[in-house]
Formats: structure tokens, sequence, C-alpha cells
């Protein structure tokens, strides 16, 4: 196949970038997107040229590093597919792409196609987790969850921390990240008691990122490489009203609805 | 607690919700009434659509005072606006500092016209509220004979001239766009939509946005084809 | 170089309770004057660091990742092994500690994994405490499923993702710990040497690879935890940055580098399409629950898997090794595998592929429930392969997975370097010569979250906080070795990209140090790569700036580790004249084709002491004694 490349090449978040075009004529439909990259680096430093920057790291889908605006869409044209786990058979020879670098204001560019996406971890630090130290805890199955819920929560938890849904909205939101953490917790007993503090801290964190509002797009389902949906972000407002405008409920209350 | 909510971009969105849905509310017994103006004349020779704003200003008039359901429903109404519109303003800006540089290569997956008009559309809407009010409430604007309360004939009047049934018209597509995309939204927001029920609010806010529009343009429509009977000048004065 | 390994004497289920009893404690209100230097997130990492921080230690976390929560432990697909016994099927402490001894060929310290199965069963608990979402059944209690190895049902998952799940459970852990001040995060932030100063591990330098700076820290001890170095190979499951960097370095440094040769090939990956290839991909060992393994019983018939008939079809593993069959322990089936493919009943490209086959099962269970229990990763095969497995049988073939190797431990974990110690994949300690499925993560939250923080309190309070800064001159003078590194690396400006070096180097180390080996290749090996080493440091390119942003600079540097380290493993291979495991010496086999073990020679883990540059390192050994587990040759048949 013949592919024609418009990488985005940017020195630094300060930094004005432009797009470098470059021509490939040996392209295996067989290859990774990342792969087909992996040839054009390995061509530039042949060439003394210092390679494109792009992170990938598990190329197996899961680890969330990749990223890449292809032609316009998060992680490229097929769903539920991280870039990595793109293949060039998506494409047709002889087009030409354009690669981008996630774009957000909370995610700034640190080079060429490599972004700063550590607002998402702070995003977490707000209360993403369970308060349980080590060794503090029930036997296991001591506490039954339901199997929905155990299935609901999973669906949210598959989440990769990529940042496509960031990426692939038009106000650069978080609320699909956000979303999916919190669903996560709160559907499973063991994330209930802290559930209240755990939204409300959470959303104001992801306001503080400078993460955009959600206008209900769909965008970042679309993009998200493990298809999760924002049914999460109708439950997150839901909670999050309730959470807000009813009085709080005492740590006995909450362990009982436990 | 109510500022740190409305701080919240969930919280302003809860209140685009809200005030979104009295206005909705509001444009569709807008829209009810304005089907009057099919609703010929009474035995007396009075307007459907004349007496339908008598019965307005005269509403609850024993309690209110004379005209004082019309001017509370004004004054709640305004408010609304000014919040939704106050409140979008600043989630705008928050939406476009999310957003940082554009892409060179934009690829919608699932927006559509109504969701990314949202903004620019509700501007639209709110020139031609402000225009609306002009022409047909206050009547600066009308240019074709305004009589105050004469509400059918004025209706009439305005809608043999080509612009003004072309700007209507415009407008309600803008207004059908920013209903379906703002009905499905507000279930979303206010957090009732689910998997199950994504099916029925996305239908509901097709249908509302449907019937609104062709509820809205009918009446112009109508008029600018020669389908409703001229004014009946001499008979029954409103006031 | 001493290997004490301070098994606590007396019977083995009460050794760790006994140790703990023994063990020096910190008082709380010290703990906070101690500082403890974590490098990687993975589970053992993240979970140490999060559960040191817990306690009150003043821990500083590494990782190069830009996140903690992309340590590769998250693409751990299959499960997690606990002692539960929820399943009724006889399991318990005693049968998890035999199966990962018999597993691991017995070259694992009995002691170490009686503790690991004993702390098993916290770690689901643990686990569940932290909102991991374990399948449950549909009365709500935790569900299990069967793993190659073992005949019981003990292993807990989160769909295909429970490395996934495991691991934002610490990291969800350390996050909490971040934004209490207590942990203090460097993300995108590469290990580059360990400084020993006064005979003590006390820091390590790092380069930020954001900005390419060079920084020391000091600490009161340091921990790493920095995963495996299967990358060697070029070809792996393992993810691309994942490298030997920090664990070599340490060697260097003084730390014994314990089985350097005992790897391990997972048998279910999918296989190589081309010479583009940046890594392999593995297929669950879960899916050997309801696939069935087979080849052509013609050599070189040439027809579409589904126009086999039944009778031309060789079961292979089915027929080898009929009471475990398909779920034979990874080391057994992956040269299985390699042996029918090497006589030519290989199927795909080059013959290099079995099928995996769920026809029988779909028959059988419906094609519903097969899409419920494996549907993620069989549309993770179609994306790749473009092929539908529902319909045409999986290819799969071995490939380079899992490094039971690592440096030497004793029993609190520590190295042969006072207060350098090394957790999960890393270390050495519990896998003996072959890992079993379901496991690592096991070892990895076991360390991380149940032992390190005890055993490392009993070092700290021998030995008083601070009294050391990164002032001092030992941080001066690795800073300097470092960057002079830096500069060398930087300024190679040849003809040979370090891609190019690393295949090269990963084809030498596959045919001569894979799932075969035997004593003329690998000292084949040894003379080829030196060569390599030295054409490397001649002709290879690296662009790029040394304090900026440099992914060239980031992996040249990973690639010269690896061109020193594959010297290691090889000379391990070669000296290691027996098989066990993952270790499969040609010379020493069964007539059945069966690894022989030789207890006699080598009943032991074989430490090397690096003895400078261009020295050959030194041998020695730790002598394993096994009091509970009879040694046996291992049989699954």
């Amino acid at each position: 196949m013949k592919i024609t490349l418009n990488v985005w090449r940017q020195r630094d978040a300060s930094s004005e970038g432009s797009f470098e075009t470059h021509q490939l004529d040996d392209v295996s439909p067989d290859m990774s997107f990342l792969e087909m990259l992996d040839v054009l680096n390995r061509r530039l430093e042949a060439e003394g040229k210092v390679p494109v920057a792009f992170e990938s790291d598990c190329r197996e889908g899961i680890c969330g590093v990749c990223s890449l605006m292809i032609s316009g869409q998060a992680h490229g044209p097929e769903s539920g597919t991280t870039t990595c786990q793109l293949h060039m058979r998506s494409f047709k020879d002889g087009d030409t792409i354009f690669v981008e670098p996630w774009r957000a204001k909370a995610f700034p560019v640190i080079r060429d196609l490599v972004t700063d996406r550590s607002s998402l971890d702070r995003v977490i630090q707000c209360g993403g987790y369970v308060s349980v130290n080590t060794g503090s805890v029930p036997e296991a199955n001591s506490v039954q969850v339901a199997k929905e819920n155990a299935d609901k929560a999973m669906d949210a938890a598959a989440c990769i921390g990529c940042g496509a849904c960031v990426a692939a909205c038009p106000n650069g939101s978080a609320m699909l990240f956000t979303a999916a953490k919190l669903a996560h917790l709160s559907l499973l007993p063991q994330g209930k008691p802290e559930h209240e503090r755990r939204i409300k801290r959470m959303v104001e964190g992801m306001d503080a990122q400078g993460f955009g509002a959600c206008t209900n797009h769909g965008e970042c389902q679309e993009a998200c490489p493990k298809l999760i949906s924002i049914e999460f972000i109708a439950k997150m407002n839901r909670d999050y009203i309730k959470a807000s405008l009813l009085p709080e409920h005492t740590s006995s209350e909450l362990l009982k609805a436990q | 607690m109510l500022i740190k909510f409305y701080s919240s971009t969930i919280g302003k969105k809860v209140v685009v919700a809200l005030t979104g849905i009295v206005l909705l509310l509001f444009v569709i017994g807008h829209m009810a009434g304005n089907l009057k103006a099919f609703g010929g004349y009474d035995d007396k020779g009075v307007h459907k659509l004349d007496s339908y704003a008598i019965f307005l200003r005269d509403f609850a008039s024993d309690v209110l005072g004379h005209s004082g359901f019309l001017w509370t429903m004004r004054a709640v109404l305004l408010v609304c606006l000014l919040v939704h519109v106050f409140t979008v303003i600043q989630l705008q800006r928050i939406n476009s500092s999310g957003r940082g540089s554009r892409y060179a290569v934009v690829n919608p997956s699932s927006a559509t016209v109504a969701s990314r008009t949202m903004f620019i559309g509700g501007l639209v809407l709110l020139a031609y509220t402000v225009y609306h009010i002009l022409h047909m409430t206050v009547g600066v604007v009308h240019f074709g004979g305004f009589v105050e309360g004469r509400v059918y004939a004025n209706v009439y009047r305005a809608f043999t001239l080509s612009y003004v049934t072309f700007i209507y018209v415009a407008a309600m597509g803008f207004l059908g766009l920013h209903t379906y995309h703002g009905v499905w939204s507000l279930f979303q927001t206010l957090g009732l939509n689910t998997p199950d029920r994504h099916f029925v609010f996305i239908n509901l806010a097709r249908l509302l946005a449907v019937v609104l529009f062709f509820g809205f343009i009918s009446v112009p429509l109508a008029v600018y084809f020669n389908l409703l009977p001229p004014p009946n000048v001499a008979a029954g004065v409103a006031g | 170089m001493e290997l004490n390994a301070r098994i606590p004497a007396g019977p083995i289920e009460k050794k760790w309770d006994k140790h703990r009893f023994e063990m020096k404690l910190v008082n709380p209100a010290n703990k906070r004057k101690y500082s403890v230097i974590v490098v990687g997130t993975g589970l053992a990492g993240a979970s140490a660091a999060a559960s040191m921080a817990e306690l009150g230690y003043q821990v500083k976390s590494f990782c190069y990742q830009d996140s903690p929560r992309r340590a590769h432990s998250i693409a751990a697909q299959g499960g997690i092994n606990a002692a539960k016994n929820y399943q009724n099927d006889g399991d318990s402490i005693y049968r998890l500690f035999y199966d990962t001894v018999k597993g691991g060929d017995f070259r694992a310290r009995e002691a170490n994994v009686y503790r690991l199965a004993q702390v098993s069963v916290n770690i689901i608990d643990q686990c569940v405490a932290q909102g991991v979402p374990f399948a449950r059944e549909y009365g709500g209690l935790l569900a299990n499923r069967s793993f190659g190895g073992a005949q019981v049902s003990r292993t807990f998952y989160a769909r295909g993702q429970t490395g996934q799940q495991l691991l934002l459970g610490a990291y969800q852990a350390l996050e909490r710990q971040i934004s209490a001040g207590r942990v203090k995060m460097f993300p995108h932030t590469e290990m580059l040497d360990v400084v020993v100063a006064g005979g003590r591990a006390r820091g390590i330098v790092v380069r930020d690879l954001k900005t390419g700076r060079i920084t020391s820290h000091a600490a009161d001890a340091v921990v790493l935890a920095t995963g495996g170095y299967s990358p060697v190979y070029y070809l792996s499951t393992n993810a691309v940055g994942c490298n030997v960097t920090a664990t070599y370095r340490a060697y260097r440094r003084g730390a014994g580098f314990a089985n350097p040769a005992f790897t391990q090939i997972h048998p279910t990956c999918i296989p190589v399409s081309g010479d583009h290839q940046s890594k392999l991909t593995l297929m669950s060992e879960s899916l050997r629950n309801d696939g069935r393994i087979w080849v052509p019983k013609e050599k070189g018939d040439g027809r579409p898997a589904n126009q086999i008939p039944e009778s031309d079809r060789d079961y292979y593993l089915e027929r080898r090794y009929p009471s475990f069959g398909n779920l034979s322990p990874r080391d057994v089936a992956s040269r299985a595998a390699k042996e029918r493919c090497d006589a030519g009943y290989g199927v795909g490209p080059g013959g290099l592929g079995v099928y995996l086959d769920f026809a029988d099962a779909i028959q059988r269970h419906g094609r519903k429930v097969i899409e419920e229990r494996y549907g993620n990763l069989f549309e993770m095969y179609q994306r790749i392969t473009d092929e539908n497995p529902y319909e045409v049988p999986m290819r799969i073939y071995p490939a380079p997975h899992y490094a039971m190797g690592g440096l030497w431990v004793d029993y609190n974990l520590m190295s042969t370097v006072p207060g350098l110690f090394v957790l999960g994949e890393a270390n050495f300690s519990d896998h003996g010569a072959n890992r079993l499925g379901a496991s690592a993560l096991m070892q990895g939250l076991a360390d991380g979250y149940f032992i390190i923080p005890n055993t490392i309190g009993d070092f700290l309070a021998r030995n008083a906080p601070g009294g050391i800064s990164e002032d001092a001159p030992e941080f001066a003078a690795v800073t300097d070795e470092v960057q002079q590194r830096l500069n060398r690396l930087v300024s190679l400006k040849g003809r040979r990209t370090v891609d190019s070096f690393h295949r090269e180097l990963g084809k030498i180390m596959w045919d001569r140090c894979g799932m075969g080996r035997n004593a003329q290749g690998l000292r084949e090996a040894l003379q080829r790569i030196p060569a390599l080493r030295e054409e490397f440091w001649k002709d290879a390119i690296v662009t790029g700036e040394k304090e900026d942003y440099n992914q060239s600079l980031e992996r040249a540097g990973r690639v010269a580790d690896f061109l020193e380290f594959a010297e290691l493993m090889c000379l391990d291979a070669l000296n290691r004249e027996e098989s066990c495991g993952g270790h499969f010496r040609e010379e020493y086999q069964t007539a059945e084709g069966e690894a022989q073990r030789d207890d006699q020679n080598f009943c032991h883990a074989a430490v090397w002491e690096f003895k400078g540059a261009g020295n050959a390192p030194q041998r020695h050994i730790e002598p394993l004694n096994f009091e509970y587990v009879q040694l046996t040759q291992r049989s699954y048949k």
C-alpha cells in the first residue's frame, strides 16, 4: 500500500506546530498503525533526522498510552479499537492520513504527538479510590455483590485512561472518564460509603483541571476504545445532583445501604 | 450549597436544563395557542386568536389583577431566559477554553447539526425572540399596520411580507434543532437517561422538534399562501 | 558474595508468622523519618508504595510511563490464583504451594513459595475491598476458573482484564497516598543507576524523560519493582518499553542476578505476521479451558483447517498428556508446539503455528457462552489477524512472556546489596524454572501488599534514618558515570538504527537461548553478542539531544543494556547443564522428549556476581533444600 502521511510536529506546548508530509510506499495491510509509524521513524533515523515522537507501550490495547487523532478520529476509524490495535487494512491504498496529537487545554503537548495527560491522574487523586488500608479488610466473600452490578461496574472500570474521550469531545470534557470511575466505585458495595463525598470532590477536581463541560454530543463514547457508554455520565449527573442538593447521609446510613 | 452546586459544570448544566424545560413548556403552549389562527371567527365576529389573547389577559385577573397572569408569566419567562442564556455563555467559555487548540481535520462521529449548533442557534433564537417581541407584541418593527390587540390582523398582515415569513420559518428551523438536542440533552443532564429509556427520550425529542417546527410554521405559511381568510377589519375590537 | 537466604527455622506453615514476630519494628512515630524509593508502578511497585506510605514511610515512586496506571501488569489477562477453596474441590494453601513448586520444576525456594500461597488469600480480600470488579456468580459470590498446571479451580478473574483491574486497584491506592502527600510521584522518569554508599543502597539516579534532566534521589532503602526482561528477545508479549536497565544496573552495582536463563515462553500467542512486527500479542491461557490444540497429522497438509477431517488431526497435547491435556503447564505446551512445528506439522505462514480450535466448545456450550467467556479475546484476535475465530480455528505460536530469573533476594526480598529490595517479576524468588498461569499477579501483589511492608521495617529498624543526601560524593560519582554513558550514546552517529541491533540480538536469543538451547548454540551466541555490542557502540544511530525529550536515546540506553545482559543469560543457560521448566537444554531430555533435571548437580539457584566490565562474572549457588515437596520427574500425563 502507498500512504501519504501528514504528521503533526511540534517542539513543545509553547511552540507553534505544523504538519510534515511523508510518503510511505511499502505499507503492509497487516501492520498496525504504530508499526507503520515505526517504519517511518526508522527511515528518519537512518537519514539522521529526529523521529516523530509518539507514545506506545503495551501495543495490545490496554495500557492506554497510545493516542493519536487520525484524520479527525481519535484512535482512528475502527470502533472500539486503540491506535496500537488499528491495522493498516482499515485504510485504502493511496490514502492521505492526517495525524495530530490529542488536543485539549488539560493535555498540553510535550513533543509532536505526545501530550501530558497527568490531569487524568489528578482527577483520580480527588477520590477515585476506596479508602482502605492494606490488611484492614473483611473476607472477600463476606459481602455479596449482585452480578449485574459487578458486570456494570466492570463495564465502567474497563476505562484505560487514554484520554480519547477528552480528545474527541468538542469541549475537551473529561466527563466520560470521571463518570466511568465514579460508576465503577459506586456500583460496588465497597465503594458506596464514600460515594457522596467522592463525587463532589471528583467533579470539582475535574473542573479545576480545565476540562470543558458536556454538551451531549456523544463523541466521547464513539471514540472510547473500550466502548464506555455515556449512560455513566447520566448517572454521574443524577448522583451529583443528589449528593449536592440533598443532606449528606451519615456514615451509619451509608453503611446500612451497603 | 446552591452556590457551590452552580459553580460546578454539572450544576450549570442542570440550571440550563431546568430553565430550558420552562422555556420549552412555554414554547409548546405558544405553539398550541398559535393554532387558534386556524379557528376562524366566532358568532360575534371576533377571531379565535383574538379571543384567546383576551382570555390570557383576563386569566385569574380576580387574583392577579388586570393582565396580571400575563405579566407574571412574562416575568418568569424573562428570568428563565436570562438565566438560561447567562449560564450557557459561562459554559461556552469553559468549553471553548477546554478544547484549547483546534484540530486541522475534524471528522465527527455522533455529533449532529443540532448538537453542534446549540450555541450559535441559541444566539439566533435569542435575537429572533427580541425581534419577535418588537414585531408582534410591541409592534415597532411590524411595518404592516400594527394594531394593539388585533392579534389575527397583525399576524395576517405580517406574513403577507415574504421576508417576514422567511425569517419566521428560518428561526423555527433553529428552534426545531435546538429543541431536538435540548430535549434529549436535558434527560441526560438531569440524569434521567438510561439505556432502557434512551429510545423513548430521543424519540420524544424528535417528536417535539418536528411538532414545534411544523406547528409554528403552519400559520405564517398558511397566511403567505393565502390559505387563511383576511382579517375582518370592521368587527370585534379587542381592547 | 554471601548468599544467606535468611529462611526462618521451624515448620513451613509457621515460618512467616514466626518471622513476622521476630522482625524488628519501626516505632509508628519514627516511620515518617524514613524515606523509601520505589521504582516501578506495576502490581508490585504500586502496591508496595501505597502500603508503605499507609504505614507512614516517606515514599518516592518512579515510573518511566506517563502515569503509574500504565505499567505492564495492566496487560495480564487471565487471572490471579488464590487458595480460597471456594469451589470445595480440594484446594488448600498446601496444594497451591505444591502446584507452584512442582510447576516451577523444583527450582524455587520452598519457604518463599509457601508464604506466597499463604498470603494469596489476603490478596483477594484486599482487592475486593478496593473495588476490583471480579467476576461473580449469579448469587453474588466470587467466581473461579481453571488454569494451566492445576487440577483445581482457584483462579479469580475480571473478564479478560484481570491484570488491569488489579493494577487499577493498586494504582488507586497509590493515588490516594499521593493526594495525602505521603507518596511523591515521579512519572515519565527512568531509573538509570543505583547509588551504593557505605555498603548500602542509598538512592538512585534518574532521567526525567520529558526534559532529559538527570537528578538523583537519596533514601533509606531502595525497592526495585521493575518487571522482567523478555524484550531481550525483541519480540515478546511485554510492552515495548519493558527493559532490564534497572535490574541490570543494580547487578553491576553488586546485586546478584539469579537464574537469568529462566524465561517463560508462553504457548498461546498470535504468530508473527511480517518483518514489521513490533510485539507479539498473547491470547490468554484461559482459552485453553475450552479450546483444543491440534495440528494436521499429515506433514505440510495445505487444506484449510475446517476441511481437515477429525481423523486427520493430531490433538498432540491430549495425546501426550491425557490427564492435563490442553491445560498442561506453559513450558510443556510451548515445547510441544515447537516440537510439532520443527517436525514440519506447523500451520500458517512459515509453518510456525498450531491451531487452537473452539468448534467443539461452541457446539457444546453454544456461541453465546463462548462469547461471554472470551468475547474480548476473540475480537482482539480478529482485529489483529483479520480472521474470525468463531469460524476458523485460531493460529497460535509460543512467544517470550515472562522472566522467572531476576535479582536474587533473601526471604525478606532483599538483594545481596543491603537496603536494595526487589519485588515482583524483577526478583527470582517464587516461580523456579517455570511460572504457572495466574501466579505472576499473585506474586506481585503478595510482595507489594503483604511482604515488603513487613520486611522493610526490619531493615530500617536496624539502621538510623537519613545520614546521606544527594550532595554526597557517591551520588556525584554515579551521576557522572550516567552522564558519560549518555554522552557516549547521544554521540553515536553511525549507520545502523538501534532497532536493527535490537532485532538482531532478539533473533540470536530466540534461536540460541529460546525454547530449546544447546551448548553449541549458546557458545555461538556468546561469540556473537559481544561482537554485536561492539558494533552497536561504533555504528548505531542515536538522534536528538541529551537534555531533551528524546525517545531515540531512551531506546538506545535500554538496548545497550540488553546487549550486555543477553550475554549473562546465555552464560547461565550454558552453565546449567540440565533441563528444567522453561530452560530446555536439548542435550538433557528423556526418551519421550521431556525435560530431564539433574537434581544431583543443579538443584540450586545460580547467582551471578558482576566482576567489572570485561571480566567474566562469577557464578555462585544457593542450594535449594526440599523438605516438604518430594523431587520427582514432573509429569502431567
